[in-house]
């Protein structure tokens, strides 16, 4: 194989420093970097699941709205008077309920993950419409505020940035060094294959869309803190740039294939080149073009690279190519 | 010349067995059913929905989302999926109401251009589905993205209002034929019926069907898959924009945000209407009744008293209802076909 993904992205990344360096002086300061850091760090926390679903062949388009209904029940709940360390609770539940809604209708009814989801995404934003309406809640305790907006003691380290961190240990290590994660590849490459191996297909689907569900709203929960508001409309449009970060990771969509670090990496890499367009004082409208070209180029790259490279074995060897026109290589880890 | 071809259309779909097309034709038969009780039973609590007026006003809106759906219908017959319909009727709409604003064309002219743009945005969705080889969901999505934002940089925070479109422009949406027919039913129907002898009686009719069901087989049997389903987005996108210019006649004052958010309805209608997302079964006729069903709904809402708050989650849980029933008669019909070869 010419290179692993994740080189590529480190190589993507030190270039988009050096370009962002070249824009702005304050680029490369610790502020600026703890800032875009904070910024897309909703959307990484969210990507950590959404990796292992797509591994497992699956897609869960519903997270930015189950992220709108955390922080719409959060701020309903604290208006109402009941303090955070039961709303906090109450909402993680509301969201493990929503993924279990989601995994149940794929896993059991056996239905495509991408419909069953594209309706969960308009019932979940539907739901926080009805529980909040088009009010904003803002007067929440700084002790809770500090949780998205404040950084870890002496440090420029953000406090969601810890957040992402653990969680990306927590599942890089189920993901690639357990039989958990060895039964989400496999299941991911073939469902069949994997159930007449002894892999309960339905029971990992299914805990998969609860990690999911409740992770969004995890996410939710930290939006709220970081924007020091409750809404219904929180996260709008946030599933593109989280499908936008696993794919650009190297998850192969088709699933089977993918690494946590891969897409930790690519998180880096589309907060850095999102920073650096706001530095050149790019429209937030032409980065939304550019996260579009960046979404689909993550994908037909690989692809490309992939035929090139079966077409150079080939040439060389007369080998013939994998049936899979699209796979991805072996982008895990063994 | 068109006899042989309808008789072959019939003798494809037999082998599927006479239960597969009764419940096929059952769905579109089921949703005119589900609509006459719920529109008695709204208009027994608010009187004013059963008017001649109301139900025009729901029809003609409706009329442009069913357009839409046959679009996205023809998409996911051919298993594929177009999220970035709602950001095509965006530009179209922008664009149409722009030139028409800047005297840059005269109408006819300004709503070839729109439907044009239509159809290259839809080309565009072929050629990275087909040709680069992505998944049309991630390819639509990012598409979505894109068109989006070039709608927001070719608008800015410009907004073309109702005096700056030619007199005359937008009569269309509130012109009725004979007194009772609106002028954009009437186009709705047309699309449906052209489309409907389409995918019925013609050789491509067929092979969007094929491809849908099983592409290998369709590639085995020497049908272009590629060449369908570019075929199917470029039309998806064609259909779009003829959505867009009638949303601006509609809607009169557009801006860079037209059409937002409702691609969900409109994949909702498709669902709805009985097509599968599966790919290889429903029709057009099902997804444009899906659209009407949904533009009832919501003019309801407010009639019996629920916030237009609720229109969103109604609608999730009406694609999550249509995805379950089809999954349970699917199931049905395995059982029953597995039984009856067992025998």
């Amino acid at each position: 194989m010419l290179a692993r993904w994740e080189t590529l992205l480190v190589l993507a990344l030190i270039g988009l420093v050096a370009l962002g360096a070249s824009l702005s002086p304050f680029f490369l300061t610790a502020g600026n970097f703890s800032n875009l850091i904070a910024a897309l760090m909703e959307v990484a926390i969210m990507a950590m699941p959404m990796t292992l679903i797509i591994v497992a062949g699956e897609i869960d388009l519903s997270v930015e709205s189950m992220a709108g209904l955390s922080s719409a029940i959060l701020g309903f709940l604290w208006a109402a008077g009941v303090p955070l360390t039961i709303g906090i609770p109450v909402v993680l539940v509301v969201g493990a309920l929503g993924g279990l809604l989601n995994g149940l209708i794929v896993a059991r009814g056996g239905l495509p993950s991408l419909v069953v989801t594209l309706g969960t995404l308009a019932l979940f934003r539907g739901m926080a419409l009805i529980v909040l309406g088009p009010r904003g809640v803002s007067d929440f305790p700084t002790a809770f505020t500090q949780l998205g907006f404040g950084h870890v003691p002496g440090t420029l380290i953000p406090w969601p940035f810890v957040i992402f961190i653990s969680l990306a240990l927590v599942l890089g290590i189920v993901l690639h060094r357990t039989w958990v994660g060895r039964q989400v590849f496999a299941i991911g490459k073939n469902a069949e294959t994997a159930r007449f191996s002894g892999v309960r297909v339905t029971r990992v689907r299914i805990s998969l869309f609860v990690l999911s569900g409740m992770v969004a709203s995890l996410a939710g929960v930290i939006l709220t803190s970081r924007l020091s508001s409750a809404r219904a409309d929180a996260g709008s449009g946030m599933t593109l740039t989280v499908a936008t970060v696993v794919l650009l990771g190297g998850v192969n969509i088709f699933g089977g294939s993918g690494t946590i670090p891969g897409v930790a990496l690519a998180v880096l890499c589309v907060a850095v080149m999102q920073n650096a367009l706001r530095l050149a004082s790019v429209t937030v409208e032409v980065q939304s073009i550019a996260l579009g070209l960046l979404l689909i180029l993550s994908v037909v790259i690989p692809t490309f690279a992939h035929q090139a490279r079966s077409a150079v074995d080939r040439v060389r060897g007369g080998r013939h190519p994998p049936a899979d026109p699209v796979a991805r290589g072996e982008a895990a880890p063994s | 010349m068109a006899e042989p071809a309808v008789a072959a259309g019939l003798g494809a779909a037999r082998p599927r067995g006479s239960w597969v097309s009764a419940f096929a034709r059952q769905r579109e038969l089921s949703l005119v059913a589900i609509m006459v009780v719920l529109g008695a039973l709204v208009s027994i609590a608010a009187p004013q929905f059963l008017t001649f007026s109301n139900i025009t006003a729901v029809a003609v809106l409706a009329s442009i989302y069913a357009i839409a759906s046959v679009g996205e219908a023809l998409v996911v017959i051919t298993r594929n999926i177009d999220l970035s319909v709602e950001a095509t009727i965006g530009v179209v709409a922008y664009c149409v109401a722009s030139v028409l604003e800047r005297h840059v064309f005269d109408a006819p002219a300004a709503i070839a251009l729109g439907i044009g743009i239509g159809l290259v945005l839809g080309m565009a969705n072929g050629v990275i589905v087909t040709l680069l080889r992505v998944p049309s969901i991630v390819a639509t999505l990012g598409t979505l993205s894109i068109f989006r934002g070039l709608d927001y940089v070719i608008a800015g925070s410009h907004q073309v209002p109702l005096a700056g479109l030619p007199p005359g422009f937008t009569d269309p949406a509130r012109t009725n034929l004979f007194g009772v027919l609106p002028v954009f039913v009437l186009v709705a129907l047309g699309v449906v019926v052209l489309g409907t002898i389409i995918l019925r009686s013609t050789r491509f009719g067929r092979q969007v069907y094929a491809v849908g069901s099983n592409p290998e087989a369709a590639a085995i049997l020497g049908i272009p898959a590629r060449l369908v389903e570019f075929a199917a987005f470029s039309v998806c996108g064609l259909l779009a924009g003829v959505a867009g210019v009638m949303w601006v006649m509609f809607f009169g004052t557009i801006n860079g945000t037209a059409g937002t958010g409702i691609v969900l309805s409109i994949v909702a209608a498709v669902v709805v209407g009985g097509v599968s997302t599966l790919g290889g079964s429903g029709t057009i006729a099902g997804a444009a009744l899906g659209a009407l069903f949904l533009g009832f709904t919501a003019n309801a809402l407010p009639l019996v008293g629920l916030s237009q708050f609720w229109l969103q989650a109604i609608y999730g849980l009406v694609i999550l209802v249509a995805v379950s029933v089809d999954a349970i008669i699917l199931r049905r019909l395995q059982r029953a076909t597995a039984e009856r070869r067992a025998r």
